[in-house]
């Protein structure tokens, strides 16, 4: 009996190698850059063609089509590089502390397209590029929080305690993803309310909605595929020797 | 489909530098981090090949 269920369960601790996450990771990859692209192409069709001029905001709100789904992942990735960096630090997992090095640019990167295209939408619905509200400032402080986590990397030359020390950060920086969340029912913030939550009805048509989510899906496999090629560059050179006899590179 | 010509389409309502701004900014933002990614691997491999031999 005992025998039998070791045979049927899978061993799903076995992924959290490194040398097996490795080839998995390559067979992923060509799936969400295929989807990506495609679901990208179809959102700036819809964006762009399909979906109607905003009564208020004229044209200019197309913008809206990378800003929010930007802006989503600018939050949602950071989320999930601490939640690596804390298994990180509950397991000492080194796999999980590379995949929150690995999630960070593409997060930092995010977090500066919300800032710049909402610049570009504030200058011509505002009149001005910036505006110290409670939103735009704690998305800066966002910006900053993944900087401090790769320069934090990047000072400390022991890489498992850089690790470590990285990750305490990405855990207490946090917080500020619920502030950024709700700091427009907070605060009164010169920036929109949330056209889109779990809680009630969407209040945006369902064509510019469908537009958005097409898009944020299609942001999400990008994201998945860069994360990935990027983790599997960390795994060969944390320990390009030990994974070179292992891969038979 | 919203536009009657190419040059409507492009001049979105006279919001083209903004709009355009951003999406090219999106996608450029994008493709800068692919291209960093390939050095990185390209960089890599280099390595590899050079420690085999």
């Amino acid at each position: 009996m005992k025998n039998l269920d070791t045979k049927t369960s899978i061993n799903w601790l076995k992924y959290a190698s490194p040398k097996t996450f490795y080839p998995l990771a390559g067979k992923l990859i060509p799936w969400c850059v295929i989807g990506a692209v495609g679901l990208i192409v179809y959102g700036l069709y819809i964006g762009l063609f399909v979906a109607p001029t905003d009564f208020q905001q004229g044209e200019g709100y197309r913008i809206i089509f990378v800003h929010v789904p930007a802006a989503w992942f600018s939050m949602f990735l950071y989320l999930l590089m601490a939640m690596y960096a804390g298994l990180g630090l509950v397991l000492n997992a080194r796999l999980s502390y590379m995949m929150a090095t690995a999630i960070a640019p593409t997060g930092a990167m995010f977090t500066l397209v919300a800032l710049v295209t909402g610049s570009l939408w504030g200058k011509p619905m505002w009149g001005a590029w910036w505006v110290w509200d409670a939103r735009l400032t704690s998305e800066l402080i966002l910006l900053f929080l993944y900087i401090g986590y790769f320069s934090l990397q990047a000072a400390i030359d022991d890489k498992n305690r850089a690790d470590k020390a990285s990750a305490v950060l990405a855990l207490v920086g946090a917080i500020n993803v619920p502030i950024i969340y709700f700091s427009v029912k907070w605060w009164n913030t010169l920036h929109q309310g949330a056209s889109v939550s779990l809680m009630k009805a969407p209040a945006m048509a369902t064509v510019m909605l469908k537009g958005m989510l097409v898009m944020a899906i299609g942001f999400w496999l990008y994201s998945i595929a860069v994360i990935l090629i990027r983790v599997r560059c960390e795994i060969l050179e944390r320990d390009s020797k030990a994974a070179m006899f292992n891969l038979g590179l | 489909m919203q536009w009657h010509s190419v040059n409507e389409f492009l001049a979105m309502g006279g919001y083209a530098f903004y709009v355009w701004g951003s999406f090219g900014i999106t996608f450029g933002c994008m493709a800068f981090e692919l291209w960093l990614l390939k050095k990185r691997s390209q960089r890599i491999a280099q390595a590899v090949k050079q420690e085999a031999f």
